[in-house]
């Protein structure tokens, strides 16, 4: 009990029934995540990065093995609890941005707002500060479909931000955008850590994130296969090309 | 952080932490509405036609009844011998109109709310407690049905009785018993209305029950 853990996992299994087989997406993760740290966990499509994201977030439910974000285990929460959990303590980002279609920018970041009982007037005050934040001051009342990915990408940030959540978690932020845009998004989320001191939790196969992870889950077939420091891993990107095994 | 999750703020007073303004979910049931109306006309078609074809058949029924109890000697010559005839079809006709409208109207609902389920993935995500997504839906169906609906049995009702007219003259108007056709227009209405939102609910309610992970992975 020394440091405190927001997100902590004890032998998470995950199984998906197709069937006839069964496909086991994970195979006991333990892991344990500091207040503050931004963490990438890296690897090849298909070894787990989003269904660990998605039990992570409460959004799925593990087969086995337990999840606590703040020392709570989430299986133990009943609907009003983890609604307030989602609704809270995590913000979520999406390789797909998953806006609402209807609603224009600022009534996407508004929704969670409103769902926490900020009123009407300073949900729309404290979103357009938001969408101040991340440089899109002049696109409140634009839809999604009038912004181009980057922009709807930094919506799904201000809106992940809303209700000051203590975890940020972030599957493939940078998946279905360009280079550059890609690279913007990756500072944004770097600063908006350092600044309010959110934990950002990020599956991702995009190397650009190394650069500002404080550590990297490097994960294949269902397991965590190393956990690196960023200052290593730079080193090992710097001195030999290859990866080395363990 | 750790005192967020302490026991009196988080198990006492949780059902008071989150929430949706009624008039918020209004504005935005209507705005969903609006918004997707092609969607929605489509929809709304759907129920339309399918209360359409059913209130019809009730006006049909009602007018034949009336001509042949007071109507002019020669249209119930014209009528009598197909009486026997007429009631036995205008039964199987009702059956098969309201297994139509059940069916149209389910159609419509149902595939309206499944495409999107990965939008009540991401209203999960936000917070939305399952109930508030199922009064959306309520509320989004019960416009939408209740448009339908009225439309339904307006037209159901104004075609087939310019049509007797034609066929058998103004006379029509004169024996029309209008309680009954009042009767018969609540019943198609309150039909529309009843299946759109059992149409669009229950999906709804299924989404919710899934896990946000599930909901969102669905693809149509």
């Amino acid at each position: 009990m020394a440091e405190q853990n927001v997100v902590r996992t004890r032998g998470v299994k995950k199984a998906f029934d197709l069937g006839k087989v069964t496909v086991e997406a994970l195979r006991g993760i333990d892991l344990e995540i500091a207040k503050g740290e931004y963490i990438s966990i890296m690897g090849p499509s298909g070894s787990g990065k989003t269904t660990l994201f998605n039990v992570i977030g409460g959004l799925d439910k593990p087969t086995e093995g337990r999840v606590y974000i703040d020392e709570v285990d989430v299986a133990q929460l009943d609907a009003y609890e983890l609604a307030w959990l989602r609704c809270r303590k995590i913000g979520y980002i999406f390789q797909t941005f998953n806006l609402i279609p209807v609603m224009t920018a600022l009534e996407n970041i508004t929704l969670p707002m409103i769902f926490a009982g900020l009123s009407e007037d300073d949900a729309r005050d404290k979103g357009v500060e938001l969408l101040k934040s991340v440089g899109l001051g002049e696109r409140v009342h634009h839809k999604p479909n009038e912004l181009s990915g980057g922009q709807q990408q930094r919506v799904a940030i201000a809106r992940a931000f809303a209700n000051d959540p203590a975890i940020i978690l972030a599957d493939e932020p940078t998946g279905n955008l360009d280079l550059k845009t890609g690279k913007e998004i990756i500072g944004l989320l770097k600063e908006l850590n350092k600044e309010k001191g959110v934990t950002i939790i990020s599956a991702t196969h995009d190397l650009k994130m190394i650069d500002v992870s404080d550590r990297i889950f490097w994960i294949r077939d269902g397991k965590v296969e190393r956990i690196e420091r960023r200052a290593d891993v730079q080193l090992e990107v710097g001195t030999v090309e290859g990866k080395q095994a363990g | 952080m750790q005192e967020i999750f302490d026991e009196n703020v988080f198990k006492k007073g949780i059902g008071r932490q989150i929430n949706l303004p009624f008039l918020k979910a209004v504005s935005t049931a209507f705005k969903n509405i609006r918004v997707r109306f092609g969607r929605s006309f489509i929809t709304i078609g759907g129920i339309f036609f399918s209360l359409t074809f059913l209130m019809s058949t009730f006006t049909n029924n009602v007018i034949a009844q009336s001509l042949l109890a007071s109507g002019t000697d020669e249209v119930k010559f014209l009528l009598q011998p197909m009486a026997q005839e007429v009631q036995a079809r205008q039964v199987w006709l009702i059956s098969l109109s309201l297994l139509v409208c059940i069916i149209g109207i389910m159609n419509a609902m149902l595939t309206s709310v499944t495409e999107r389920y990965r939008e009540i993935g991401t209203w999960k995500c936000l917070g939305a407690l399952d109930r508030f997504i199922v009064e959306l839906f309520l509320l989004e169906s019960t416009f939408q049905g209740l448009i339908g609906s009225i439309g339904g049995a307006i037209l159901g009702f104004l075609f087939p009785l310019f049509v007797n007219i034609g066929k058998y003259g103004t006379q029509v108007i004169e024996v029309l018993p209008w309680l009954e056709i009042l009767k018969y227009g609540a019943i198609t209405i309150v039909i529309g209305l009843v299946l759109s939102i059992a149409g669009a609910i229950y999906p709804a309610y299924r989404a919710t029950q899934m896990v946000p992970a599930d909901a969102m992975r669905q693809e149509m």
